[in-house]
């Protein structure tokens, strides 16, 4: 099957209203090409679910967010994401604020079609008051321990998604996705929770390269069958970091935060660097050259 | 700029007290974030090679890893330890992190997410976090870099982003030894909470401080029955922080007041 589609037409299945998965991790191998094109659509009114960075920053400057379900939005070197704070600040989003951890259970019980996941994580603290809608449940077995009241669990609910936008070093046109980097983060688990997944890479290869490099297959983290559209997309996770192809760019990441303190600073930003296009895109930030010499990050 | 040779004795006495945290810890995961946090973890580490590291990245490494630009070092990975391997080390509880919130109230409750109201923040922060798992799961332990009233709030943190030693919070079924706080060290004093009671309480005041001087800071009460000063770097320490932090990092970490 040939998933691969051009980055407007793999968008096309996005649509007002939907919840939208973004995986990555702060300013780590985001699919900002994708997000850009979304910022270039019409589509709004959406939730989001994403372990954030300016993915869900840009996308609340625009507008575009009804509901945020997050355990962080950073950019680590610049901890603090600027429209993210904005959007906050100004009471313009919804939010669902949960732990990290708790996040990865609710895109797995999405993934395995399980309503909730019991855990403890989250209880005692504001994840539980903040969010009513979290259900407190005991276990249906004796606790272990026999107590006089019974131990409550938090039920974390399946996350469940319409799209999944990922980025990833390489992959075929069949859905094979290669992340050649340290972590891939809880991409898996997005690709799996998805109802559809949208993949950009950053190479595009022949199947024939994963039998040259059976090494490379052990960081194939999910099954074609997880994947529905492949975006041929250079440089797509910029500014965001591609270890190892690339580092994040920290020049651009200020730039993007100093515009947030301007006026009709996210106006600018958007006519400068995302109105025209990807390819002026990536002819503004330098091209290829300039993208493959930034350096990888020392954490 | 950083002036390497600019030495910030404050901070190698707090990596000194934040280390003895790990004390008698065994084989696991010493998590510290921030410049002073992680030196402390690997001052630990070198004093008991049985915990664990991370690069801060994604890998388990048999030595601590020096801080900032490497100068050739090549990290000694030994395991991958992406996130979704951290969560199954968090939830086995074979952790110990040492952080940095920007509140903390009497009970332990600490603050990253939100300062203010919650529907619409004076200052929204990073979000939770991993706080809520982190906290129910392993043991934790706090830094502060400035001592006030604004870091040690009246009542309640703003946004309890981790559970504390809290009655009105504890969740059904669950006991506060269920909760493990251990030390609090800031850039007057030590602290921790009281066994029985679960009452914060002044451990060590560093050289100079005086008793009086972190409680006027402190925006509740702290037990300060046996107060001790804070024990000064051995030599041996100093030479041990200053080789993980070749690039001085620490020297602006925090500031003698």
């Amino acid at each position: 099957m040939n998933k691969l589609k051009n980055l407007n037409a793999a968008l096309a299945v996005v649509e007002s209203g939907m919840t939208v998965g973004i995986g990555g991790w702060g300013p780590r191998r985001k699919p900002m090409a994708l997000v850009r094109e979304l910022l270039r659509s019409d589509v709004t009114d959406l939730t989001l679910i994403s372990y954030g960075g300016a993915d869900v920053g840009m996308l609340c400057a625009a507008g575009k967010v009804k509901k945020l379900i997050f355990a962080f939005v950073s950019l680590d070197f610049i901890p603090l994401e600027p429209y993210f704070r904005q959007a906050r600040q100004n009471a313009e989003i919804e939010i669902m604020e949960i732990d990290e951890g708790l996040m990865m259970m609710g895109l797995q019980a999405a993934a395995m079609g399980s309503p909730f996941i019991p855990t403890q994580v989250g209880l005692g603290t504001d994840v539980v008051t903040r969010n009513p809608d979290l259900a407190l449940i005991e276990s249906p077995y004796a606790d272990a321990v026999s107590a006089d009241e019974k131990r409550q669990w938090l039920a974390m609910p399946a996350l469940n998604m319409d799209v999944a936008l990922i980025h990833v070093d390489r992959a075929d046109a069949r859905g094979v996705c290669q992340i050649e980097g340290p972590d891939h983060y809880m991409d898996d688990h997005f690709a799996r929770a998805a109802n559809h997944t949208i993949v950009s890479c950053d190479q595009l290869v022949e199947t024939d390269w994963f039998h040259q490099q059976p090494n490379a297959v052990r960081s194939v983290f999910w099954e074609r069958s997880c994947t529905n559209s492949i975006v041929n997309l250079p440089f797509g996770a910029h500014p965001s970091s591609c270890n190892p192809l690339y580092g994040f760019d920290a020049a651009h990441f200020k730039h993007y935060a100093a515009s947030a303190k301007q006026e009709n600073g996210w106006s600018n930003y958007f006519q400068e660097f995302i109105a025209p296009g990807e390819q002026a895109y990536l002819d503004k930030i330098g091209g290829a050259e300039v993208i493959e010499s930034l350096p990888l990050p020392i954490y | 700029m950083t002036d390497y040779n600019q030495s910030n004795p404050l901070a190698d006495l707090v990596i000194c007290a934040c280390a003895q945290a790990w004390q008698g810890d065994g084989e696991v995961l010493a998590t510290g974030i921030g410049v002073i946090q992680r030196l402390a973890a690997s001052l630990a580490m070198v004093e008991n090679p049985d915990l664990m590291m991370t690069d801060s990245e994604a890998y388990i490494v048999s030595e601590p890893v020096p801080l900032g630009a490497r100068h050739g070092y090549e990290p000694k990975r030994e395991t991958w330890m992406g996130f979704s391997r951290i969560f199954a080390n968090v939830w086995a509880g074979q952790r110990h992190a040492l952080v940095g919130p920007s509140q903390i109230d009497q009970y332990g409750q600490a603050n990253i997410s939100a300062l203010g109201d919650y529907v619409q923040p004076k200052v929204q922060m990073l979000g939770v976090r991993g706080f809520p798992g982190n906290s129910i799961s392993h043991a934790n332990s706090f830094f502060v870099p400035v001592h006030s009233k604004r870091a040690f709030v009246p009542n309640e943190v703003d946004t309890v982003c981790s559970i504390g030693y809290n009655s009105a919070r504890l969740p059904q079924g669950m006991s506060l030894d269920d909760i493990d706080i251990r030390l609090i060290v800031t850039d007057l004093c030590v602290m921790d909470f009281e066994p029985s009671s679960k009452q914060m309480r002044l451990r060590s005041t560093h050289p100079g401080v005086l008793v009086q001087e972190v409680l006027d800071n402190t925006s509740f009460e702290l037990l300060t029955d046996e107060v001790v000063e804070t024990p000064a770097p051995t030599a041996e320490q100093l030479a041990t922080i200053a080789r993980l932090d070749p690039n001085n990092l620490r020297q602006k970490a925090v500031t003698a007041r």
